[in-house]
């Protein structure tokens, strides 16, 4: 039993950290770190600054471009680039097309398609969740027709995040009909500048425009697009959710607004004295801490266990629950933290160059609240914290 | 990093295991609990031979333990048993006898380690709540030695107990932490009584009264007036071992309960086939795994410095507070009426797990100890 990360692993850090200092740009950082909005061109850069490194496919194979780490390397390379405030790598892309196609993709499907990701040629959206289909994904109905060396599809994608910045698209469509549920679908990439695509913005409560609907109306998209065999798709699906749920548990990101807070409660005051100080408020932050604490070595746990290169299984349902409800309450304590200025929702103050006059505290100007409510979203996407509990009952626990 | 336990360990773990499942069964348990004594010396023996107190020192106080790891495996094994024999008092007074160090001090402790004799530390008062500045059994210079007058709360199995190491006040008023004094009472001194007691989670314990006990002056155990730091240290080995028993026995109570929703039917089906039931136990096991990671921490940083080692300790102790407690309630709800009987071990083991809230400080007095360990305001003894 030894907790400490081997030599090598240190040394790993010390190189990431090396990196971060001197390439990420002061500007993108101050921006994440004050919770702005980053612009599709803020992340064009992180990715390209990333790719130069060959760091931005941390989780594909060198033969592909990937940097070819251990699941520990990635744990610190995402630990690390949270707590420095790097702009969050788009993992529709990288982290979850990348290997599904590595490992159903022809070659010619990989030879095209792998290095636009990673020299941004192309933007990856997610085209999975539907009207009537969210946590029952099974339940896709956007139908694409075989029709010569074309599949025309029809149907509704949503909940589509950056999708207004896409210009590719990879859709669970059903195929058969006729066959059980999982057993008709497939997996499509589409072009999203074909004729009948349409994007909606769909604004969140927070103001944002981060997710979107998108139509999908008589598109032809050719048939080389389909990954893996026909009708086999949620193999595919499936395999991309436990890219989807790796590094759920968000410890970095968690960390890092733990120490936003600490900043904040010291300067905010109650009662004549600083928050910190007021036993209530201390409670709640010194239960986070802990439970944060708690997770650091829950989460390094599984990584163990998986070691080998592996993702982890169902263990990572219980990262994914307990990391979501921490990351909450963290920005939920950010919120409580403003007091009466938390209600202020000075939305220019997001954006890019916004330098005051602020509206209380600095840091509350506006994104305090906003980041809670939008946090609300953690415990919704990537498979619903109640769709986790079921999959720990039926894998880990036999019910 | 490593999450696998030495080969050693494991052995040990398998030795313990195994013990308690041949000859340290629920009924057995059981029939200890009922016994007039409460205790068996017989299985102290036998815990001795198997090596869980030797693993509890280190080499050089006789042991062939006594890191963070060691202790955690010992008392997960009797958490695992619900072993009512008194090894936490041991643990913590063995500590102080390593921590004294004299010649006396260390044969003692080899009898301790070799199950020939049990020395319990004896600390709580009515009013300490956990914290030892709140002392206030005094012990007073009488000629060449002392006398101690006051008494002790809820020492487990102290009625089998050859000698207790007492925490006094020598000076300094309730509440300062300096002013305590340790000392080394024989159980069969002139002036000690004690009043007997079972308990709600098995085996027993006492009040301490001690009427004006007159002792020489080699009962003190270290320099007088400084024993705090020496305390926080030995009660710091107790936090762990309680935390890793908790771990135990909710592994215990976790198993049995998972068993129970497999089998037991109605409306025609198994009741673990209810999500409403299914997501109380995907909960239950979070957490669980939660509170073994929080036990982990705390066995490695039992040799780091103070600050970072006892928030780790407290932060554990918060932790299996909070999930014991749930893990206790959430098992008996899912168990339904059975689970109110005294017939089930999974009863026992929910009193078990709540009860160890109320041994070294609670939920509550371990979360303030931790914010304010982190603020760097707590007692400023010891070393950094």
């Amino acid at each position: 039993m030894d907790l400490r990360f081997t030599p090598e692993e240190e040394n790993f850090c010390t190189e990431v950290r090396a990196f971060l200092a001197q390439k990420l740009p002061p500007r993108l950082s101050e921006r994440v770190r004050a919770g702005k909005r980053l612009s599709r061109a803020d992340m064009v850069e992180w990715h390209a600054i990333l790719n130069s490194r060959g760091w931005l496919a941390s989780h594909w194979p060198t033969q592909y471009g990937g940097p070819g780490w251990s699941a520990v390397q990635r744990f610190i390379f995402e630990n690390e680039c949270a707590l420095a405030h790097c702009p969050r790598i788009v993992p529709f892309g990288v982290n979850m097309l990348g290997p599904v196609l590595i490992k159903f993709g022809t070659e010619a499907q990989k030879r095209h398609w792998l290095p636009r990701i990673l020299d941004g040629s192309d933007w990856w959206c997610q085209g999975y969740s539907e009207p009537g289909a969210g946590s029952d994904l099974a339940g896709v109905t956007t139908s694409a027709v075989h029709q010569g060396e074309q599949y025309v599809v029809n149907g509704q994608k949503t909940w589509t995040t950056l999708g207004q910045y896409a210009n590719m698209i990879f859709c669970l469509v059903r195929t058969d009909r006729e066959a059980k549920k999982q057993e008709g679908i497939s997996f499509l990439l589409i072009d999203m500048r074909s004729p009948g695509v349409e994007v909606r913005p769909i604004i969140t409560l927070d103001g944002a425009h981060e997710i979107n609907e998108v139509f999908l109306t008589n598109v032809r998209v050719p048939v080389e697009n389909l990954v893996g065999p026909e009708n086999k798709g949620w193999t595919c699906a499936k395999y991309l959710l436990t890219y989807e749920r790796t590094n759920i548990a968000g410890i970095g990101l968690s960390v890092a607004a733990f120490e936003q807070l600490k900043e904040v409660a010291a300067t905010q005051m109650r009662q004549g004295q600083p928050l910190a100080e007021d036993p209530l408020f201390a409670a709640r932050m010194a239960r986070v801490e802990i439970e944060l604490e708690n997770m650091k070595t829950t989460n390094l746990r599984v990584l163990a266990a998986a070691s080998g290169g592996g993702v982890p299984g169902a263990e990572s349902s219980m990262l994914k629950i307990r990391g979501t409800e921490i990351r909450q309450e963290i920005s939920s304590l950010y919120r409580r933290a403003m007091g009466v200025h938390a209600r202020a929702y000075v939305d220019e103050a997001l954006d890019d160059g916004a330098d005051g006059p602020w509206v209380g505290p600095k840091e509350a100007a506006a994104s305090a609240a906003a980041r809670y409510f939008n946090n609300r979203k953690l415990s919704i996407f990537g498979g619903s914290n109640e769709i986790q509990k079921n999959i720990i009952a039926k894998m880990i626990l036999g019910l | 990093m490593n999450f696998e336990h030495s080969d050693e360990r494991r052995m040990l773990a398998d030795t313990l295991n195994r013990f308690i499942r041949e000859q340290y069964g629920f009924a057995t348990r059981q029939r200890i609990c009922a016994s007039a004594q409460g205790c068996s010396r017989e299985v102290w023996q036998r815990l001795a031979e198997l090596g869980a107190i030797a693993a509890l020192f280190p080499e050089s106080d006789g042991g062939f333990g006594g890191a963070g790891f060691d202790i955690a495996i010992v008392f997960e094994s009797m958490g695992r048993g619900l072993v009512v024999e008194p090894l936490v008092g041991a643990l913590m007074a063995g500590q102080v006898l390593a921590t004294v160090g004299t010649e006396a001090a260390r044969a003692l402790l080899a009898e301790l380690i070799a199950g020939e004799k049990i020395v319990l530390l004896a600390y709580e008062e009515a009013d300490t709540f956990a914290d030892p500045s709140r002392i206030a059994l005094r012990a007073e210079r009488a000629g060449a030695g002392w006398r101690l007058t006051g008494s002790k709360s809820v020492v487990h199995q102290a009625e089998q107990a050859d000698a207790f190491v007492i925490a006094a006040r020598t000076s300094g008023a309730v509440g300062d932490e300096n002013g305590l004094s340790l000392f080394l009472v024989p159980r069969d001194t002139p002036g000690l009584s004690l009043r007997g007691y079972r308990l709600i989670d098995g085996g027993r314990a006492a009040e301490l009264t001690l009427g004006a006990v007159a002792l020489p002056a080699v009962s003190l155990l270290g320099m007088a007036d400084s024993a705090h730091p020496v305390m926080e240290r030995a009660i710091g080995y107790g936090v762990l071992a309680l935390t890793a028993e908790s771990l135990g026995a909710m592994e215990a109570a976790k198993e049995a309960t998972l068993e129970y929703l497999r089998t037991r039917k109605q409306f025609g089906t198994p009741i673990g086939s209810f999500q409403a039931l299914q997501h109380r136990m995907a909960a239950l096991l979070l957490e669980v795994e939660q509170a073994r990671s929080s036990v982990i921490n705390a066995a490695a940083s039992l040799g780091a410095g103070r600050t970072l080692r006892e928030r780790a300790l407290s932060a554990a102790k918060v932790t299996v507070g909070r999930v014991g407690i749930l893990v206790a309630e959430e098992s008996i709800q899912l168990h339904g009426a059975i689970g109110m009987t005294w017939e089930l071990p999974l009863a026992h083991f929910a009193k078990r797990l709540v009860m160890i809230d109320h041994e070294l400080g609670d939920e509550d007095h371990h979360l303030a100890r931790f914010i304010a360990l982190g603020r760097g305001k707590a007692l400023a003894a010891g070393a950094p």
